[in-house]
């Protein structure tokens, strides 16, 4: 088996997406779409399973809410109870208001800075690493579709030019 | 065309007379004299009632006579006591009644607003929900009228529901006279009427344009309804507040919270898009609305969870600023609540706030019938409470209780909204199909 792939270029979203719907219609095997900008609807014409980062999210916030909980028990409570505006803090359901407004916050923040950490090491993003898009052009108005070839590039370069593409490179997978 | 069908118009006309019996049955049963009331309390209640009944007369006392109690001596007080129990029994089958006319109105209501920020914002995926909304807001102007009708009755003669309205206790209230120029009979009334007649106003000329645009040659009347809807939020943001004040906030006329008028408005806000959802699905389920979508429920689900969010915020902001400062007079209001109160007003919180948090947090659920309707009940009856919460302390004190009058009240205006509702809905096309928007609407896809 060859490691070429095809890479088709389109300038349109539309038009990918019509080309995408194709090419599975064919069911070849898509292995990369890069895009300039997320296209509404492209992960389920692809058939990608569905995000499991909502689940993660939910987790995340459970965290949060647990560590917020814990912590105004130690500090405010346990460790150093004191007497705020005539509240003294000895136990902590008769404060639990006034630690509410911490208990969400917290929530929300390892929500939502975990969720994005999550996010970056599962798409392999980290600092200083080299770009995989292998045409700078996606990254400005174009959009390019990965499919490897397999013994079929004459017919696979026929569906694909008239799907619409604007360019297409057969090249070693690297 | 909807068609009316007979089985619900049936169910309806049956829970209203139901409803109306068991409403008569709640006058009937209300003591009529002192005696008769005592014999009700001492009958019902046992020991341990008893005495935190008494404790608590003492605060209710001071939040409804001013200093005047504390001087009587203690058989002096007894008396008086058998005399506050007895007006709080003969408040409850009004306070029932006035609960549930306030909240079908506040249902109309709520949806009259999402209705006028749908027209305003222009929004692409409702217009096919439009007549459903146009159907449920023709219940505001019989709603209104009627929640009004019971507010003057229960007022009237030597029987006040809203104590600011009792001459007497005005007259020994220094801080009910300095509020007199706004809380008296005459410019209630002319305020309510300028309300109401504001709002049923913004409804029919919407509903006119909304008809006239079915058969329009261009958008003309579109824009008038987006004109209108846009004059009408500014108004309506303003009348909403003033309303929750007059109709709600004035019962407890010593109190009072400028956070109030929003905490009402989302409570109004979440039951009428949960009372959308449940519509529709009804609807849908008759094999009508076939453009209606699995999106468009998805969609009215996500608010009714972002809005249960935003009414917990909303009723935390608001406890909690009490709770802090702590000052006597306005923590009674809390005080008062928690006491003799705590199941509904603890369990309203876990209906509204966390039964919906948790459930509909999965984005599959929003998208089932069955289940929003399951949960649109929870919320729905969560809100009832939420209203309960704000008048019956004020009303009837420690003798609260959900019972013939409660419930009966409820299944009568259940049964006029189902009426006025599922009437005006049989009258106009359940497409809006000139809409602009509607192809937008038809294919919304989320």
């Amino acid at each position: 088996m060859s490691n070429k792939i095809i890479q088709a270029i389109y300038n349109d979203d539309d038009v990918l997406m019509a080309a995408v719907k194709k090419v599975k219609a064919e069911k070849l095997h898509i292995e990369e779409i890069y895009t300039p900008f997320p296209v509404h609807g492209l992960d389920k014409a692809m058939g990608l399973p569905h995000t499991r980062i909502a689940i993660a999210a939910f987790i995340y916030g459970c965290i949060g809410l647990t560590v917020a909980t814990s912590m105004m028990g130690y500090i405010m409570i346990a460790d150093w109870p004191q007497d705020i505006g005539g509240k003294p803090y000895f136990s902590f359901l008769e404060n639990m208001p006034s630690f509410v407004p911490i208990m969400f916050e917290m929530t929300v923040f390892f929500g939502a800075h975990l969720m994005v950490i999550t996010f970056y090491m599962r798409s392999k993003l980290w600092p200083f690493k080299e770009a995989e898009n292998p045409d700078v052009r996606t990254t400005d108005d174009h959009f390019l579709m990965e499919i490897a070839v397999d013994n079929n590039e004459s017919e696979l370069t026929a569906l694909l030019e008239e799907t619409g593409a604007v360019e297409l490179i057969v090249t070693e997978k690297h | 065309m909807y068609t009316f069908s007979s089985k619900l118009r049936m169910g309806a006309i049956i829970l209203m007379i139901v409803g109306l019996l068991g409403i008569a049955y709640g006058f009937i049963s209300a003591p009529g004299t002192v005696e008769e009331a005592k014999a009700m309390v001492s009958n019902a209640g046992h020991g341990g009632h008893e005495t935190e009944a008494h404790e608590e007369h003492g605060e209710a006392v001071t939040a409804h006579h001013g200093e005047a109690s504390h001087e009587a001596h203690a058989e002096g007080h007894s008396a008086e006591h058998d005399e506050h129990v007895f007006h709080q029994l003969q408040n409850k089958p009004y306070a029932a009644l006035y609960v549930a006319a306030f909240f079908f109105m506040m249902i109309s209501l709520g949806v009259l607003a999402f209705y006028a920020i749908n027209r305003a914002a222009q929004a692409g995926w409702s217009p096919v929900l439009f007549r459903v909304m146009e159907g449920i807001t023709a219940y505001l102007l019989p709603g209104a009228v009627i929640l009004i009708v019971v507010w003057v009755v229960a007022n009237m003669g030597h029987h006040h529901l809203f104590i600011w309205t009792d001459k007497e206790v005005v007259a020994e209230d220094h801080l009910l006279q300095g509020k007199s120029g706004y809380l008296n009979m005459v410019s209630f009334l002319i305020r309510a009427v300028i309300y109401v007649a504001g709002w049923v106003l913004y409804r029919q000329f919407s509903r006119k344009f909304s008809i006239a645009q079915d058969t329009a040659e261009d958008d003309r009347y579109y824009v008038k309804n987006f004109r209108i809807s846009a004059v009408f939020l500014v108004f309506f943001l303003v009348t909403e507040s003033m309303m929750s004040w007059d109709w709600i906030m004035s019962v407890e006329p010593h109190w009072f919270s400028t956070l109030f008028a929003w905490y009402v408005f989302a409570s109004m806000f979440v039951s009428g898009i949960t009372v959308i959802a449940m519509v529709t699905i009804y609807l849908k389920s008759k094999g009508y609305l076939e453009y209606v979508n699995d999106s468009h429920l998805h969609d009215l689900a996500k608010f009714m969870f972002g809005i249960s969010i935003f009414w917990t915020y909303l009723w935390f902001s608001q406890f909690l600023l009490y709770w802090y400062s702590n000052i006597p007079e306005e923590a009674t209001y809390f005080v008062q609540r928690i006491a003799d109160y705590k199941l509904p007003f603890f369990g309203m919180v876990v209906m509204n706030f966390l039964f919906p948090l948790l459930v509909l947090m999965n984005s599959d659920y929003k998208r089932l019938g069955w289940f929003i309707i399951m949960v649109g009940c929870v919320i729905l009856v969560g809100h009832y409470l939420d209203i309960y919460n704000m008048i019956m302390p004020s009303t009837v004190g420690s003798q609260w209780s959900i019972g013939i009058p409660e419930i009966s009240s409820v299944l009568f205006f259940l049964g006029l909204f189902i009426m006025v509702v599922f009437t005006a809905l049989t009258k106009v096309p359940l497409l809006a199909k000139r809409n602009p928007f509607i192809g937008e609407s038809k294919h919304f896809h989320y």
